[in-house]
């Protein structure tokens, strides 16, 4: 069959490539079979969030633990699910950084464990690397280059994506993530955790513009982030409110909260495509699935003639095939890893460690 | 038969294979490497530079722990995945059983491996004879050095101490028994993969005979098509280390702690996870 590569070349390739994906960097363990690193065969999340739950966010050793015993069967069932062998398989490839340390390494052992035994390829996969590849899933004629935000509870970044495997780092946040603000907002009023499906809906019958909140800007770097001072003007909102014992309306506050988060980022991407003659956004990370992002973005991408894309669902928050699918493109550019592979828990997009 | 063992549960990384009765070949390694590093290279390696086809291994067994909870879980995963990939079964062996097997048969006094199990406990057991007489649990020294003069032995009966947890707790040790104690030497004092391997044969043994089955036809068979499994030799899907501790984040949920979780207690909670060891 005729592939592109990830080069732009037309080559001719035997056959189909075929990759298992693994992925426990945090409270999902996931494993995930993939074709030619678009064709979704199998994707199996097993999720520790109920567990989680009860101590208001995710306790590293208990979701270390719990990847542990999880993660044969997932990949057994992934494997069945796509209907694929272990021999059949093409290459592995497994989340190696960034994440939770502990976490990383079951994936990581697990992973080299599988590649040697079989005496298959391993492939360890930036986990940002792995978000921005979850587009490629949904959407199948995409390519680079186009500007990618990755938005979640650990990440937020503005990428220039210039091709498959070359990113350019156009902004970041100076202090939480996105989806962190998310977590902290959604405690401070009770509504739990994981805060952001619940701010999502919490803010749906709330009025975005009854509460004014600050957007936050870093000086002389227009395309990073900061999410602490809305943070603080939140909380300060409801200190002063229950000083004076008024009651919060909590539809308002976290729909004017939500605002201020999808404004910064929405404007802030908006002018990235603009500036750079970057006619494609696309948007990845847990945080993407959230209604007003997705709203705001596409309006505002629809205003300068800018093609919108967002993963289904599945895709945005943590999964194997998006693994699966960064593993592949890196597999097609001759990237090998061996059985000395560490987990990586601090890595940075770009740096190609 | 074939055994490939792996031990990882402290600050030595080891591998070793046992065939009928024999070590065919150990690789140790005591350095700064972390065992994800270590573990994996030094398999391949061993198994490489002795002409094992991997694909003759007929079972892994692993030293489930206590120990280091990331230690554990590097050997647990680095088993799992290559018992999946190899069909194989997993043989479930105590570090602490192992560390004591091998001077089991060498002194008829009483073998006691002890772990820094930090704040201020031990991983510990005692062994008289090859029988278990105290049982492993994570203890405070003096409260395991108790239970050894609960045992009632002869004045004459030599206590014998292995283990990283001793040099830490030695003058308590020395201290606290009212008879001499022996440290053991360098080749025993630490964890080894020859004796998860050793203690992994005797059990693997048993299983075989007490379900009628031979080693050829569990290997012909492969390990997913075995359902007389039991809780020492299983399946690679079941197999999880055995911390004999739970996290501290499910002590304080227990303790009532954690009523108001906020995201200071969640932090350093992060922050004292982050060693892998609590």
């Amino acid at each position: 069959m005729m592939t592109e590569e990830p080069s732009g070349l037309i080559m001719m390739t035997e056959k189909d490539i075929t990759i298992l994906g693994i992925e426990s960097s945090c409270d999902e363990t996931a494993a995930a079979v993939v074709k030619n690193g678009r064709e979704v065969l199998s994707n199996i999340i097993s999720s520790q969030i109920d567990t989680h739950t009860v101590y208001g966010g995710v306790v590293p050793e208990i979701a270390s633990r719990l990847h542990c015993e999880a993660i044969n069967g997932v990949i057994r069932l992934a494997l069945k699910e796509a209907g694929t062998a272990l021999e059949e398989l093409d290459a592995i490839a497994v989340t190696k950084g960034p994440g939770l340390v502990g976490a990383l390494l079951v994936g990581v052992s697990e992973a080299k464990a599988l590649a040697y035994a079989l005496d298959k390829p391993l492939v360890g996969v930036n986990h940002i690397e792995g978000h921005i590849a979850a587009n490629y899933i949904t959407h199948r004629d995409l390519k680079p280059p186009y500007v990618c935000l990755i938005v979640s509870g650990g990440h937020t970044h503005l990428a220039l994506v210039k091709d498959y495997r070359s990113f350019e780092l156009i902004g970041r946040t100076y202090d939480d993530a996105a989806g962190e603000t998310f977590d902290k907002v959604a405690r401070a009023v009770g509504l739990g955790y994981p805060g952001g499906p619940k701010v999502d809906r919490a803010a749906a019958g709330g009025d975005p513009q009854a509460i004014v909140f600050p957007r936050g800007e870093v000086r002389e770097h227009p395309y990073d982030f900061t999410f602490s001072g809305l943070k603080s003007a939140v909380l300060n909102y409801i200190n002063m409110a229950n000083m004076k014992g008024e009651d919060i309306n909590i539809p308002d506050l976290t729909a004017s909260f939500q605002q201020s988060v999808v404004d910064s980022l929405t404007s802030r991407t908006v002018s990235c495509a603009r500036e750079y003659g970057i006619d494609t956004v696309a948007v990845a990370g847990g945080v993407s699935s959230n209604t007003a992002l997705r709203r705001e973005m596409e309006r505002c991408c629809r205003a300068y003639g800018i093609r919108c894309l967002f993963p289904e669902p599945v895709y945005c928050t943590d999964n194997a095939a998006m693994i699966a699918s960064a593993g592949y493109f890196a597999y097609m550019d001759g990237v090998r890893d061996d059985e000395a592979m560490n987990a990586y828990p601090n890595l940075k997009l770009c740096t190609g460690q | 038969m074939k055994i490939l063992a792996v031990e990882s549960s402290g600050l030595t990384a080891s591998a070793a294979v046992i065939e009928d009765d024999l070590l065919k070949t150990e690789f140790t390694v005591s350095n700064k490497l972390t065992h994800s590093e270590t573990l994996l290279p030094m398999i391949r390696q061993m198994l490489d530079i002795s002409g094992i086809d991997k694909h003759s291994l007929d079972a892994i067994a692993i030293s489930a722990g206590p120990g280091s909870f990331t230690g554990l879980r590097i050997g647990a995963a680095t088993a799992k995945g290559l018992a999946l990939a190899l069909n194989i079964p997993i043989i479930c062996v105590s570090a602490l059983e192992a560390m004591g097997c091998g001077l089991s048969v060498l002194s008829d006094g009483v073998i006691c491996p002890v772990m820094d199990a930090r704040r201020g406990q031990v991983y510990s057991a005692a062994f008289r004879g090859g029988a278990c007489v105290i049982e492993e649990g994570a203890r405070d020294i003096r409260e395991f050095l108790g239970g050894l003069r609960g045992l009632g032995d002869a004045e004459d009966t030599e206590f014998v101490f292995l283990g990283d947890g001793v040099p830490v707790n030695s003058d308590i040790i020395a201290g606290e028994l009212d008879r001499d104690v022996v440290f053991a030497g360098a080749e025993y004092n630490r964890q080894r993969a020859a004796s998860v391997g050793t203690v992994a044969e005797v059990i693997y043994k048993k299983w075989l005979v007490d379900n009628s089955l031979t080693a050829e036809h569990v290997r012909t068979a492969g390990a997913d098509s075995i359902t007389c499994f039991n809780d020492r030799v299983m399946n690679s899907d079941s197999f999880a280390p055995k911390y004999l501790r739970k996290t501290q984040a499910e002590r304080e949920l227990a303790a009532g702690l954690l009523e108001d979780p906020g995201l200071h207690s969640l932090k350093k909670l992060r922050a004292e996870n982050g060693n892998g060891s609590e």
